[in-house]
């Protein structure tokens, strides 16, 4: 008796999954991940980039006259239910390739669904270097500048301060430990004379602020690199603010220049951090206007970086389906090798070696204006330019 | 020197916040022994609710009174909570009430970026207490002296409340012994009501004093609720000078830690609250709970092993759920698959809890290992899948026996957090040993071999290998074993005395739910083709004592239909909805009122009622209690 409810349960989603199967001929589908009610600050944005991406390709006629559907799923942060969630999409939805996911881990193990299932997979946020290189396998591409670009990136302009004492925050998981490491190496590459006199390893999600803060002071450095972000930020600043941590000295800081992040700390944002961002309000290129316009007419609100990432990556997946002509992975793999796309930061490129696109990213200064966060002195960075050569890369991906 | 007086003050005032919760906590507990995993979701409330008013009232007045609205507001909620939900449910098996508890805390995730947004929220700085103070050289920020003066005054305020009004007295006196107050005529239902809207107060005041500090967000309930636990288990459940003590203990710790270890915040206080369960098993300021006067067994319908005829529906049942691959497609034959792990991952914790009534809250550590076992075996051995899903499970009878060792010395509740420390220590090894575990970005490519591949083969496999498993522990729980474990369940001095080695079963017992937790692991690894530090989480084990309490804990069929009706649920919502908490809460919370003894244990009363009126039991049940 216990089992029938298994079979009953098991005969309701099948039956589920048979209904939505009756697909039409002339729709190609593309199944997207996210974390969207773990991470809803980052998540809405990015999905309405998507669905603007959605509304613009098929109001041009769609990919080669089929119309583009986007079926979406929430993997509600965690790397087993983001794998069901792409079982569902390539079983029962029939889409043609995967997109999508936030967290490093999710990424890695959609990939490693992609890589055993034989489905193409465009990872459009997870940062760690995995993604394209030591875990890097053909069926997975990737839009986002990486950990290790941002980290060339932020060290071209933190090798130019006189600082030579630095110290570090960083939350205490892959991301924030590749970061640091990455950025050590590069800066002490550049300018061997620098010293690291300490290190702080908040739990993710859980710094308790003050004593980190006072044990940095403590080791007195002359400039801090931190990868803390969302709350955690704000923990840091305001008792950085408060405890007078950052009066005098440099400060180098992944991601907080991104909207996301920024916007939270209203008028605590602290003046002149060298950050990596997307101040929307400051780029004037006539390919991110029509896309500020777009997006500002739709949804009356102002972008986030999210945004960004959602629209092109949707964007991105569409040529490559438009040039491949075909929903087989081996041919969308083919396609997408080595394609350009034009984006609103201008036109990026899917590399054929490691599979990264050359997206880049702003880097700039902190200030407050109006009581607001905002990025100035920005200048955007190509991704192309932040690459190892390619023999280092062709060392760092496991051979086929 | 200035350097280290300033780094304690800081350590204070991060204990004062934490006692604030912990105190509220402690304080329900004691008096209604309801775990409430919604403590969090108040102290959440507290700072959402705070921020908002604190942004319409301007002004010093504005903010400090918008502060203390927000902890009454809350308290309210609080009250209209325990009297329309957790009432209904006091009578209900032990840690019931966390189900509920559970389920509210699923939808105030949702609800608070429903009403509030997604975004982080910046709350006002306190006036007054906006700057810092010269420490020689060293800025201590005011608002921290503030919090290290609260944190004594709260203490103050609730010895007098305890020690000098009659309600402090009855409170008290219901905290040592509940049975005895209602007896002699005190209104238990008000007293209950009025010592969880105290609690909640204190909790969403926590969280209101956090805005000038913190950003408000929507997963501040999880940050705290697990931390705060522990600080009162530390103290001893129901003292509340433990929990100042401990959150004073584990603040300093973490602030002097972090100067010589920088990563031992993710484990200190799990570490600490190991060590202090081992050498003081009842807490700092605990005392041995007085002997449960309610024997468990003799409030439930006698367990009896299946008849023929029923015997014959399971296999029945087992041979129509084989014949899923040839309806279901793959998906649904995944999904199979994956809740077939999950019975077994139920059955397992169910032969602990409720044979055992030794109730984990880490359980999810066994299920963890068994899946690292056979990452390891298959990635760095090479092990064929055979061979992996023989010796993986291994890796989980080894966790189970090492602290299986430890944590049966402890009862109750004190084991349960026992366990819960070990399963995070055994998570934040997972998590911080990057180069043997991969850290949080995992093992990858554990996938099945041909034969197992395809979605049917593996599908049977994992039913036949569920279906193995749930009849092995229902024959070890009809054997003399079962009896013995059952003994000791319901009466360990009577057990002992007619020479049960009452640890030893319970030790054996804990070993054999962690190695049948260990054989769902194993199988999940090759389900999903990797291994996360997420496979042995909090929110697994938290699962898992859903899915048993959800089928009812005092049922032997139990665990199979909570495992059933819980993941293909979930699977379901999440697939359709991003507000899959909102729905997942409201359903248990219902779940909850119309079945307070979980799905199986509400049917199940309802045939046993049918089939003979047990006029005697209630009679023998009250002279058994007399007589122990």
């Amino acid at each position: 008796m216990r089992r029938r409810f298994l079979l009953a349960a098991g005969l309701a989603i099948a039956a589920a999954g048979m209904a939505k199967t009756a697909a039409a001929e002339d729709v190609i589908k593309i199944g997207e991940i996210n974390s969207y009610s773990l991470l809803p600050a980052f998540t809405e944005p990015y999905r309405k980039g998507w669905q603007l991406a959605v509304e613009e390709i098929n109001a041009a006629g769609g990919i080669n006259g089929k119309k583009l559907v986007v079926v979406s799923k929430d993997d509600g942060g965690k790397p087993a239910d983001a794998q069901t969630a792409a079982n569902e999409l390539v079983s029962s939805e029939n889409v043609a390739m995967l997109a999508g996911t936030f967290l490093s881990n999710i990424g890695l193990a959609v990939s490693d669904f992609a890589n055993q299932k034989k489905v193409f997979f465009l990872a459009a946020e997870p940062l760690t270097d995995a993604v394209t290189w030591s875990k890097g396998n053909r069926y997975t591409f990737r839009l986002r500048p990486s950990n290790y670009m941002q980290a060339a990136m932020l060290v071209e302009e933190a090798a130019k301060l006189p600082a030579k004492r630095w110290a570090t925050i960083a939350p205490n998981y892959e991301y924030g430990q590749s970061a640091v490491a990455v950025f050590k190496k590069l800066l002490s590459e550049k300018r061997p004379d620098i010293q690291w006199v300490d290190e702080q390893w908040p739990p993710q999600g859980k710094i308790d602020a003050g004593p980190v803060v006072q044990a940095v002071a403590a080791a007195n450095p002359e400039a801090i690199l931190n990868v803390t972000f969302g709350a955690d930020l704000v923990k840091l600043v305001r008792e950085g603010n408060t405890r007078g941590l950052f009066k005098g000295r440099n400060v180098v800081s992944f991601l907080t220049g991104e909207p996301e992040y920024l916007d939270p700390l209203k008028d605590e944002t602290p003046e002149g951090w060298i950050v990596t961002g997307y101040p929307w309000y400051s780029i004037k290129t006539p390919e991110h206007d029509a896309f500020l316009k777009a997006y500002q007419a739709k949804y009356n609100d102002y972008p986030r970086l999210g945004s960004i990432v959602g629209y092109q990556t949707i964007k991105s997946a569409a040529a490559i389906l438009a040039k491949a002509g075909s929903t087989d992975a081996d041919k969308l793999i083919a396609a997408a090798e080595g394609l350009s796309v034009p984006s609103p930061f201008g036109e990026i490129t899917f590399r054929k070696i490691d599979h990264q696109s050359t997206l880049g990213a702003f880097v700039g200064k902190t200030a407050v204006k109006d009581g607001k966060g905002v990025m100035v002195d920005a200048a955007y960075r190509k991704g192309s330019d932040y690459l190892p050569s390619d023999a280092e890369v062709e060392k760092l991906r496991p051979k086929e | 020197m200035a350097f280290y007086i300033v780094q304690f003050l800081t350590g204070l005032a991060s204990a004062a916040s934490l006692f604030l919760v912990a105190s509220g906590l402690s304080i329900i507990f004691g008096v209604t022994r309801i775990v409430n995993f919604a403590h969090g979701a108040f102290y959440m409330l507290g700072a959402y609710v705070a921020f908002t008013l604190t942004e319409h009232w301007s002004g010093a007045l504005g903010f400090w009174g918008g502060i203390v609205a927000a902890a009454l507001v809350v308290a309210a909620v609080g009250v209209i909570v325990e009297i329309l939900l957790l009432r209904r449910i006091y009578h209900a098996p032990e840690l019931f009430q966390l189900l509920a508890t559970f389920g509210l805390t699923l939808m105030v995730e949702d609800l608070v970026v429903l009403i509030w947004g997604p975004d982080d929220l910046l709350g006002r700085r306190a006036p007054g207490f906006k700057g810092a103070v010269d420490f020689f050289g060293q800025n201590i920020p005011s608002y921290d002296l503030f919090l290290i003066v609260l944190g004594p005054v709260v203490l103050g305020a609730l010895w007098l409340l305890f020690q000098r009004t009659r309600w402090g007295i009855l409170v008290r006196a219901a905290t040592q012994d509940r049975d005895m107050v209602a007896a002699l005529g005190v209104n238990q239902k008000w007293l209950f009501t009025s010592v969880f809207a105290v609690g909640v107060f204190l909790a969403a005041l926590g969280g209101a004093l956090q805005i000038p500090r913190d950003a408000v967000h929507h997963a501040m309930d999880l940050r705290i609720i697990v931390e705060v636990f522990v600080v009162v288990v530390i103290g001893g459940l129901g003292s509340i000078l433990g929990a100042f003590v401990a959150a004073v203990l584990v603040s300093e710790l973490n602030a002097f830690g972090i100067l010589i270890f920088p990563t031992i915040s993710l484990i200190l206080v799990f570490l600490v609250m190991a060590v202090v369960l081992v050498v003081r098993p009842w807490g700092l300021f605990g005392k041995k709970e007085a002997p449960v006067r309610r024997t468990p067994g003799l409030t439930v319908i006698p367990w009896r092993a299946l008849t023929s005829l029923e015997r014959l529906a399971a296999l029945v049942a087992l041979a129509l759920a084989a014949m899923l691959p040839f309806v279901g497609g793959n998906y649904a034959l995944t999904v199979g698959a994956e809740i077939a792990i999950f019975v077994i991952f139920a059955a397992s914790l169910h032969f602990l809890m409720a044979v055992g009534g030794l109730a984990s809250f880490g359980h999810a550590a066994y299920f963890g290992l068994g899946a690292y076992g056979v990452a390891f075996l298959a990635k760095l051995a090479g092990l064929p899948m055979i061979a992996c899903l023989l010796l993986g499970p291994l890796l989980g009878t080894l966790g189970a026996l090492v602290f299986g060792a430890f944590a049966v010395q402890l009862s109750g509740v004190y084991f349960a957090m026992l366990t819960l420390a070990f399963a995070q220590i055994v998570w934040s090894i997972a998590f911080q040993w990057v180069a043997v575990t991969g850290g949080d970005n995992g093992i990858l490519g554990v996938w099945p071999e041909k034969w197992a591949a395809s979605p049917s083969h593996f599908y049977w496999l994992s039913l036949g290998v569920a279906a193995l498993v749930v009849s092995a522990l229902r024959l070890i729980t009809f054997s003399p074993f079962g009896y013995a474990l059952r003994a000791m369940r319901d009466s360990p001095l009577r057990s002992e005395a007619i020479g049960i080695n009452g640890k030893l079963i319970q030790w054996t017992a804990f070993v054999v739910a962690g190695s049948t937790a260990g054989i769902g692991g194993a199988l999940f690894a090759y389900l999903k083709g990797s291994v996360f530090p997420d496979n042995m989480g909090i929110s697994l084990s938290v699962d898992a004592l859903v899915m048993v309490l959800l089928g009812g804990v005092e049922t032997v069929a139990g665990p199979i239909f909570g495992a059933i009706v819980y993941k293909a649920l979930n699977i379901w919502l999440v697939s359709q909805t991003d507000l899959s908490k909102l729905v997942l809460g409201i359903f248990i919370v219902l779940v909850v009122v119309v079945f307070p003894k979980g799905i199986v244990g509400m049917f199940e009363s309802i045939t046993y009622r049918r089939r003979a009126a047990p006029p005697k039991s209630p009679v023998l049940a009250a002279k058994m209690e007399g007589a122990q």
